[in-house]
């Protein structure tokens, strides 16, 4: 239940003691963290873990979470470094990760992306379809700015990047969506332009 | 004429709100004007508002009772501020800042900056005495220390391996 409070007065609450009160920042937050690592892992399985693994480390680290950022930008970083090292003991190039690879990997496994016949129609799905297609750092990039509520700026933080750099790779994202959506989705997306 | 990479870069950074203000006024006249601009803007901004539009995925519903129940076992640990001490840090900063000035002094000291031959290299290795240094009862107590610190953040390292691996058994 939402107790209407902002992130940092239900942080204060945590850490005079109050444990119970971070489920309030789990529920607020755990469909963007899993959003987020499920486009990067394209495994619902592994995302979930994941997930759990990054709320248990923000909770363990929240004396350090200064507020000099918004929560939420903390915490999808927490969520950047999981998925890196999770992706790295896996051994997959996150830079150079073949895109190809990534849409069969994301089609055969229960990822979540798999959809009835009706929902494969609806535009929204294809979306959601073709972004699992991209590799994991495209398709971070994208779920932050448009799902996440990240500014560039903000998103700069997160990957460590520099404001120009982080807008080009999301411009060089959002092109390589496009070209999946033409090259894997023809007839909707004739429907569309 | 501008490519098409191009004008897709000036109009993503016109529809997420980038563009200047001269850049704005300068795309929105090709808008009204040049049909290519026109159809690539509609495109991208479909694509724009299908990305809003995706919807968020949902972890299972115990998701929060099963972080709730692991959160349970654990304590937030102490702030770094709290227990890494900004002295110590300049401490060890100035000790090495020390050491290091210390022995580009005696390197420079062992420079003979009269010399005349030319095949003579700048400075004379053989006149640098090691054994000299390694026998000097200070230099043995620090590399001593350096062990000892070596060996106390392996022991730490495999200790905390060790723990990982009996929580994950």
């Amino acid at each position: 239940m939402s107790t209407g409070l902002g992130d940092n007065e239900v942080i204060s609450r945590v850490l005079l003691g109050e444990q119970n009160a971070f489920a309030e920042l789990v529920t607020r937050y755990q469909n963007y963290v899993f959003t987020l690592i499920l486009r990067m892992i394209k495994s619902r399985e592994d995302a979930e873990e994941i997930a759990q693994d990054v709320f248990v480390k923000a909770y363990r680290s929240l004396a350090d979470f200064r507020g000099e950022s918004k929560f939420s930008t903390w915490l999808y970083t927490i969520t950047n470094t999981t998925c890196i090292t999770f992706l790295r003991k896996k051994k997959l190039d996150v830079h150079s990760l073949d895109n190809e690879k990534v849409f069969e990997v994301a089609e055969n496994k229960d990822s979540g992306f798999k959809a009835n016949v009706i929902e494969q129609k609806s535009r929204v799905n294809m979306v959601t379809r073709a972004i699992a297609m991209l590799s994991p750092d495209d398709a971070e990039i994208i779920t932050l700015f448009y799902k996440a509520e990240q500014s560039l700026e903000e998103i700069a933080r997160i990957l460590g990047l520099e404001i120009n750099t982080a807008k080009v790779r999301l411009h060089r994202a959002r092109g390589r969506l496009k070209e999946k959506m033409e090259k894997h989705f023809t007839e909707e997306v004739k429907n569309i332009y | 004429m501008k490519q098409p990479e191009n004008i897709e870069q000036q109009l993503w950074s016109y529809i997420d709100g980038f563009s200047s203000r001269e850049e704005k006024t300068a795309i929105e006249k090709l808008l009204a004007s040049n049909l290519e601009w026109k159809s690539k803007y509609h495109e991208l901004i479909e694509v724009h508002q299908l990305m809003n539009a995706s919807e968020l995925e949902q972890p299972s519903m115990r998701f929060t009772k099963n972080v709730m129940e692991e959160i349970a076992k654990l304590h937030i640990a102490p702030a770094t501020k709290n227990y890494i001490n900004n002295k110590i840090i300049w401490g060890i900063a100035a000790f090495f800042i020390t050491l290091i000035t210390g022995f580009l002094v005696y390197a420079f000291a062992q420079v003979d900056w009269n010399f005349q031959d030319n095949s003579k290299p700048l400075i004379d290795l053989s006149t640098v005495n090691l054994s000299k240094i390694f026998n000097n009862n200070f230099v043995n107590g620090f590399m001593m220390v350096n062990v000892l610190l070596g060996l106390a953040l392996l022991d730490r390292v495999l200790a905390n391996k060790r723990k990982k691996y009996q929580k994950q058994a």
